[in-house]
């Protein structure tokens, strides 16, 4: 962030976080697939989920961090990284993709293929045909004389770029749209068998070579500011998966008390660092259900910008639960973070939860279904009320309601 | 923005203070632990002269002797100007137990400190802290315990126990431990809500919202 608001090309030196944050100028919005927030005017990059995006306030902050605690299977949170990369694709963003478990080229084979929406195209026809029918029709259209001096809407030439696309999960990204862009990989088996010595400053080995292939690439690709990029600006998305699993060489996830207890909170202080120096945007997903050691985790959450927690009702009582029966979990933003304003974006509620469909995973707030039956029994809504206060507790303090009243 | 240090020489920071300004001026020293930590962790070797106030982090030991002595020399080279009672902010002193340095030694730290600012130079100090009623972390328990046990005077936000609530954010209980004089003093404890807006929260009794009345 501070490259952004130093002006990119100046030295960041002597910049620091007090500096007044330059109203989004033109050459802010130059980058493809980023807007700044009517909000606090820091620059924003889509999610590639729009739902997600207008959850977490309008998009992701260039800067910062999202961290991602997986569902139990890790299916829906392995799938909101590969959204994640897909709109960096599609944007044409650079991507750097860290991972211990799959090959980063096997992760990018399986991206959604973007759906480049007919549903758009259509209104543009539609309206240029309109527009072609006018003269004739114009004697009919007395009515709408007022409007009739207006200029015409203008199509944005680039339409096709722009904030936060949909996929179709069933097709995977073509090769075609894989080649045109640039992306950096990091694959812990191999990097591992490269460079076997290093200085480890205390933290897992993993780690340190991932911080230091990170720091590599914006450097010498020139996402920090200090360094003049030659071409057009660009953003750098970093996807890392499963972050403090036991393949990275971490013990958080095994033992209770375990050896190296601060090695995953310094990586992510320092990531949080070069993040914050560059034209950059990281999401994480980190298997949460598998840290015993529960103060790792709250220092986790303090230590990350946006957290959000995924649970899935696959394999629990909730899969058959009527309740749930149109979602296929439910999502917690426990953490978001508050930028040049006092207040973030938080929505108005909290119960949310999220559907998987074949072209479209959406956030939608939790809506009990329609009761249409005519002879309803009494015990299955009583059935229901039990497991709304289920949900309830899950989300929040709303159980002990009754006993305390605050105002 | 987490663990960063500031140091102010000035009684009271008033509405539109340009911090950037009152840096130049030599009335701000500011340091900002995000920027230099890949540097002390992965730079070369350490440029002669001071070593860096955030070495702890590359060494095992948790060292705040840097910190400390950084600290130290920022507030005795202003103190010399006509800036009086320095006031010493740390934005998250919880992070520093999350960077591996003990709990011990974080309180030494703030001993230390509280010697140099508060006796010598009749100054304060501000720390922020997280904590909250169910934490399990234990180390990070221990310091605010401690610090609570220090200090004059505590603002304790936390979120309503009814739950989230549009317009009231919270409450803020200001606990005072006044000095043997203020001992009579009755609202040594109080609660207000709060509503956080844009650029600035507004304070008031409980039961008391807008929304309410």
């Amino acid at each position: 962030m501070a490259a952004l608001a130093t002006g990119g090309a100046t030295p960041s030196d002597g910049a620091t976080s007090f500096q007044r944050k330059v109203p989004a100028s033109s050459r802010l919005a130059a980058i493809a697939g980023t807007r700044p927030s009517v909000r606090h005017g820091q620059l924003l990059l889509s999610s590639g989920l729009p739902s997600l995006d207008c959850v977490l306030g309008g998009g992701l902050a260039v800067g910062t961090l999202l961290l991602i605690e997986e569902d139990k299977y890790g299916i829906y949170s392995n799938l909101l990284l590969k959204y994640f990369l897909a709109e960096g694709i599609v944007c044409g963003h650079n991507l750097f993709v860290a991972s211990a478990k799959e090959d980063p080229a096997d992760i990018l084979k399986e991206l959604p293929a973007p759906l480049f929406d007919d549903v758009h195209k259509n209104q543009v026809e539609w309206k240029e045909t309109a527009i072609k029918s006018k003269p004739e029709s114009q004697e009919s259209m007395k009515i709408a004389w007022r409007y009739q001096n207006l200029p015409k809407i203008e199509v944005s030439p680039a339409a096709s770029v722009r904030f936060g696309h949909y996929y179709d999960v069933s097709k995977t990204v073509s090769p075609e749209l894989l080649q045109s862009i640039k992306w950096h990989r990091f694959f812990l088996p191999e990097e591992m068998s490269l460079h076997p010595e290093i200085k480890t400053c205390n933290m897992t080995c993993g780690y340190t070579k991932l911080l230091q292939s990170i720091q590599r690439i914006i450097y010498q690709e020139g996402f920090d500011g200090s360094y003049p990029q030659k071409k057009q600006k660009n953003i750098l998305r970093i996807g890392i998966q499963s972050l403090g699993s036991v393949l990275w060489g971490d013990d958080v996830c095994c033992a209770d008390n375990p050896e190296d207890i601060h090695s995953l909170t310094k990586f992510l202080y320092v990531l949080r660092g070069l993040l914050r120096m560059s034209l950059s945007a990281c999401i994480i997903t980190v298997p949460a259900h598998l840290i015993q050691n529960k103060a790792i985790m709250e220092r986790v959450t303090n230590l990350s910008d946006t957290v959000v927690g995924l649970e899935s009702f696959i394999g629990s009582e909730r899969e058959t639960n009527p309740l749930y029966k149109d979602y296929q979990g439910l999502i917690h933003v426990h953490q978001i973070p508050r930028l040049n304003s006092l207040i973030c974006d938080v929505s108005g509620t909290k119960d949310l939860a999220f559907r998987l469909k074949r072209k479209l995973f959406t956030i939608e707030r939790l809506h009990l279904p329609p009761d249409l039956s005519d002879t309803v029994s009494r015990s299955s809504k009583q059935d229901l009320a039990e497991s709304t206060k289920l949900l309830s507790s899950g989300c929040g303090a709303m159980a002990i309601g009754k006993k305390h009243l605050d105002f | 923005m987490a663990a960063s240090w500031c140091i102010t020489s000035s009684p009271f920071i008033s509405k539109g203070v340009s911090l950037t300004a009152a840096k130049e001026r030599g009335q701000l020293v500011f340091l900002e632990g995000l920027k230099s930590c890949f540097d002390v962790l992965f730079g070369e070797e350490q440029r002669v002269g001071q070593p860096n106030p955030l070495q702890f982090i590359s060494e095992d030991g948790s060292n705040l002797k840097t910190m400390y002595e950084f600290v130290r020399t920022s507030l005795m080279a202003s103190g010399s100007d006509s800036w009086k009672c320095p006031v010493l902010l740390v934005d998250d002193l919880s992070v520093l137990l999350s960077l591996g340095v003990r709990p011990v030694d974080v309180l030494d730290f703030i001993h230390y400190c509280r010697v140099a600012v508060c006796s010598q130079l009749q100054g304060n100090i501000v720390v922020l802290v997280h904590s909250s009623d169910d934490s399990e972390d234990e180390e990070n328990e221990l310091v605010v315990n401690s610090l609570c046990h220090q200090s004059n005077l505590i603002l304790w936000a936390e979120g309503l126990a009814t739950g989230f609530c549009k317009d009231v954010h919270g409450q803020l209980k200001i606990i005072q431990k006044g000095s043997s004089e203020l001992k009579a003093e009755r609202n040594l404890f109080r609660i207000y809500q709060y509503k956080i807006q844009d650029k600035n929260v507004t304070f008031f009794a409980r039961g008391m919202s807008v929304a309410v009345l």
